[in-house]
């Protein structure tokens, strides 16, 4: 049944794909095939990215609306950029080369990650105080990103320029090869835990009973996670509700929380919903950019709808 | 009401007073021109420049600091949540979002219709907040709050779009983020309205407190627990919607001075009260003097500096809390 | 006098009280008991218009209580309910001191402020005015709450199961002074109770509820009967009559 449903899902991710490359296809067709490629190596690692992140972070915090970046990790991520560009400098941070930036911007968003959220995740705080907290975060990361931009170049703070929404019409094609390599890494990687990760879903304690080591294994997957928020926070921007998004429809579709079942299927959704989504705004309704606001607005709405209902039980 | 118990003494008073008073000062004093506060007398030019735009932009922030306080601690009151305040609740960005509207609707349109109708859309984005919040279950104080900021968030994101739209982005990026750069005389006055909401919720400070108490409660005293709801609402719109339109939402002021003011204090609003619009006052103005002399001569925006100094202390707040209990 | 005339309520489909009718007098003490779900709490709550009423007519002093504005009914009558909880930060003597509000609109006078103290001496508060609410004991809390009611100073008292939280010696001492207030000073006290023991001792008359009617009505030689008993509670128990009052020694 899972496995049928998970085949649909895969052909359903191809078809996009297809139809991304081949829907008004014209002009030089080997120069346009060549970029629509590249943006679609782009969204595809975003949307598996997010996708399983965001899987992995709720197993991890024991809780189905959290994701990474409502708990301000790509907020994090932003932040961690600006410091660099402060502790280097303007000038320093432009001339470094994009991959060595990257990789420093990953390195450093795993630490400060690590440093935040583990104490978080050990005191095994109320979940709605946790929820609450990493929203915060997130303004706060927000504001002393920007806070930083103006300290460093008062009148324009353009070197790195955080948009409010994801643009996944202007992905980030410089940084593909490298991102691909963290994705492909931090992807195996999850997959082979993914029977560890069903038993971190049931806890704490029932995992150490059974043997997992709680503290390292969770820490890891942190780690794992930050990755994957770094990738597809750099390639597009931050997201806010892609992922919750993602993960309850494939939840939905599957209708499974077995990691072998739910990491592909989150990840062959993320691919659906992105790419599908990108093709239909930009040839049925004539505006790419739009994309990440309405998954913005949508994502939103289920997420309040979510907290309202889950309440209730 | 109850005068015997809990006023702090009145040292404390003039303290308080007089480091308002010193900010407010500072204020008047530091900016990009030096303005020698004891030649302002005598030189016409630094007369001027006192006149147009240093005493606006210190009385905005004192309006808008007291003013944001007080909105914040009247919707901690009628939501039954420490952890509610306008920029969380869906009140600033529905703000935003009328005023985005008439912009696009009726460009030419006056000051005060714009402000109008944004207090009117913060008035209907809170109610719904309020409505939703009061379903979301007592036991788990910290989905209030977290319903409010993504409820804002969905908001924010239409406001986003039909900016987008219309290419507004721009004036969009003014109403959310609070900035005193621009207040100069005869921009700001439509802002005295704020004091005229604090004065109304002093007048009506033992009702706010009983309404705390919860709507049996209120209703068992005899207050009519709908329409004070509706006077509540009122002024919270009201005087977001003068921050939102005059300076642009400045986040945190309503959230940590009211909850400050309750540690030191308690809930009694008629003691309260002065401290909360006091303490936000002070609290704005020493940011936005905070923002002026990080970068001189740049400005930081004040809302950027609330952030940052805000987000803080919020998170101090929610700690504190969560270790007792 | 209270009067509640073919009051009938119900919670979406669910019948919650089914036509009742009933008078109460001006002064004395009545206890309202019943099995759990019996409708004893929407009864009172719908005397004390915190609930609209959906069909029937209830009346205080003549003055109907869905149409009397909340501020009048608020000089003549003051409710307590169950698990009220407060998250305000207010000291004690404060929270007393709102039970004055129907009457100066906040304005504390002479005459109020003795009011809340006396409220406050009555149930042993005095040493703990200055404290905040939640720093309290639910014992404790629950005293500020029955005064902040007395303080309220209605000719009628409504009172939900008030003796929650209370040890044996509060819940005897809260109980005493209803019984005084009633004799003393002329008022209608209406309560909900757990306990038939406490409604036996101190209740003038006991009103007995079971799935939204009223079963029995009558005093409390009348009403603690074994036979009585078994018809509200759904089992027998012993009643001892001791000093001219009946016990129902429901432990057995």
């Amino acid at each position: 049944m899972a496995d049928r449903r998970l085949h649909g899902l895969g052909l359903a991710a191809l078809a996009a794909a297809a139809a991304f490359l081949a829907i008004g296809l014209k002009g030089n067709i080997a120069f346009v095939l060549e970029l629509r490629l590249l943006k679609l190596a782009a969204l595809v690692q975003v949307g598996v990215a997010i996708a399983v992140s965001t899987v992995i972070f709720q197993t991890v915090t024991g809780n189905r609306i959290l994701t990474p970046s409502i708990m301000g990790l790509d907020a994090l991520y932003l932040f961690g950029q600006m410091l660099l560009v402060f502790l280097l400098g303007g000038v320093g941070y432009v001339t470094l080369d994009p991959q060595l930036k990257f990789g420093l911007e990953v390195v450093l968003l795993m630490g400060l990650a690590c440093a935040l959220l583990l104490p978080m995740l050990r005191s095994r705080l109320d979940m709605g105080l946790m929820l609450l907290a990493g929203v915060v975060f997130g303004v706060l990361f927000r504001s002393l990103q920007s806070l930083l931009a103006r300290l460093i170049d008062p009148n324009e703070f353009a070197v790195v320029q955080s948009a409010s929404f994801a643009n996944f019409n202007a992905v980030r094609t410089d940084l593909l090869v490298f991102a691909a390599i963290v994705t492909v890494v931090a992807l195996i990687i999850a997959w082979r835990a993914r029977h560890v990760l069903d038993v971190i879903s049931l806890g704490p304690d029932a995992a150490m009973g059974l043997g997992v080591s709680w503290a390292g294994t969770v820490t890891g997957l942190l780690l794992l996670v930050s990755a994957l928020v770094a990738v597809s926070t750099a390639l597009v921007g931050p997201v806010a509700f892609f992922g919750l998004l993602v993960a309850a429809l494939a939840e939905r579709i599957v209708n499974s929380r077995r990691h072998a079942v739910l990491l592909p299927a989150a990840g062959l959704t993320g691919i659906v919903v992105l790419v599908g989504g990108q093709t239909l705004f930009q040839h049925a309704l004539g505006n790419a950019t739009a994309l990440g606001v309405v998954i913005e607005f949508v994502g939103g709405l289920i997420f309040l709808l979510l907290l309202v209902l889950g309440s209730r039980k | 009401m109850i005068s015997a118990v809990s006023k702090p003494s009145l040292w404390t008073g003039l303290i308080a007073g007089l480091g308002l008073a010193v900010l407010f000062v500072l204020s008047l004093a530091v900016g990009v021109s030096p303005l020698p506060l004891n030649k302002v007398l005598s030189d016409p030019e630094a007369m001027q420049l006192l006149a147009v735009s240093r005493l606006p932009r210190t009385f905005a922030a004192v309006l808008c600091g007291a003013g944001l306080a007080i909105a914040g601690l009247i919707m901690q009151t009628l939501s039954r949540n420490r952890f509610v305040e306008p920029a969380t609740a869906g009140t600033a960005q529905s703000a935003e979002l009328g005023i985005l509207l008439v912009t696009l609707l009726f460009p030419a349109a006056a000051l005060w219709v714009k402000t109008l109708v944004a207090g009117g859309a913060a008035l209907v984005g809170t109610s719904v907040f309020l409505a939703t919040a009061h379903r979301l279950p007592p036991q788990q104080p910290f989905l209030v709050p977290l319903f409010g900021i993504v409820y804002g968030g969905v908001i924010g994101a239409v406001a986003t779009f039909a900016a987008w739209q219309a290419d507004l982005l721009q004036f969009l990026s003014v109403w959310t983020n609070g900035e005193f750069s621009g207040v100069l005389r005869g921009r700001y006055e439509l802002l005295w309205i704020a004091a005229l909401m604090v004065a109304v919720a002093w007048i009506v400070a033992d009702r706010l407190t009983i309404m705390a108490l919860g709507r049996e409660a209120s209703i068992g005293l005899g207050i009519d627990y709908a329409r004070m709801m509706q006077i509540g609402l009122v002024i919270v719109s009201v005087i977001t919607a003068l921050a939102v339109v005059i300076v642009g939402m400045i986040p945190f002021v309503g959230l940590a001075v009211p909850n400050i003011v309750s540690r030191l204090m308690g809930d009694n609003v008629r003691g309260t009260l002065g401290w909360v619009a006091a303490g936000g006052a002070g609290l704005v103005l020493a940011c936005d003097i905070a923002g002026r002399l990080l970068r001189y001569p740049y400005e930081i925006p004040v809302g950027t500096v609330m952030g940052v100094v805000g987000g803080a202390v919020f998170l101090w707040l929610l700690f504190r809390r969560g270790g007792h209990g | 006098m209270i009067r509640i005339e073919n009051v009938s309520f119900k919670h979406r489909a669910t019948p919650i009280l089914s036509d009742i009718s009933l008078d109460i007098p001006k002064g004395g003490v009545v206890a309202l008991i019943g099995p759990n779900g019996a409708g004893k709490s929407t009864l009172l709550s719908l005397v004390a218009r915190l609930q609209p009423l959906q069909a029937g007519v209830i009346s205080v002093d003549g003055l109907p209580v869905d149409t009397t504005p909340s501020r009048d009914l608020a000089k003549v009558l003051a409710i307590l309910r169950q698990d009220t909880t407060i998250a305000s930060r207010l000291r004690v003597r404060e929270l007393v001191g709102f039970g004055r509000f129907p009457h100066g609109r906040g304005r504390l006078t002479q005459e109020d402020d003795a009011i809340v103290d006396a409220a406050v001496a009555q149930f042993d508060l005095t040493d703990l005015s200055d404290r905040f609410i939640e720093t309290l004991s639910g014992g404790q809390r629950q005293r500020a709450l029955v005064a902040m009611a007395f303080a309220q100073d209605t000719d009628y008292l409504l009172l939900d199961e008030p003796l929650n939280n209370l040890d044996m010696y509060y819940a005897r001492a809260l109980m005493r002074s209803l019984r005084s207030v009633a004799d003393a000073n002329g008022k209608t006290v209406v309560i909900v109770l757990h306990d038939i023991n406490q409604a036996s001792a101190h209740a003038d008359r006991i009103v007995a509820m079971k799935s939204g009617r009223i079963i029995a009505d009558g005093t409390p030689g009348e009403i603690l009967t074994p036979d009585m008993l078994d018809t509200v509670f759904g089992f027998r128990m012993r009643v001892e009559t001791i000093e001219g009052k009946p016990f129902a020694l429901h432990q057995l």
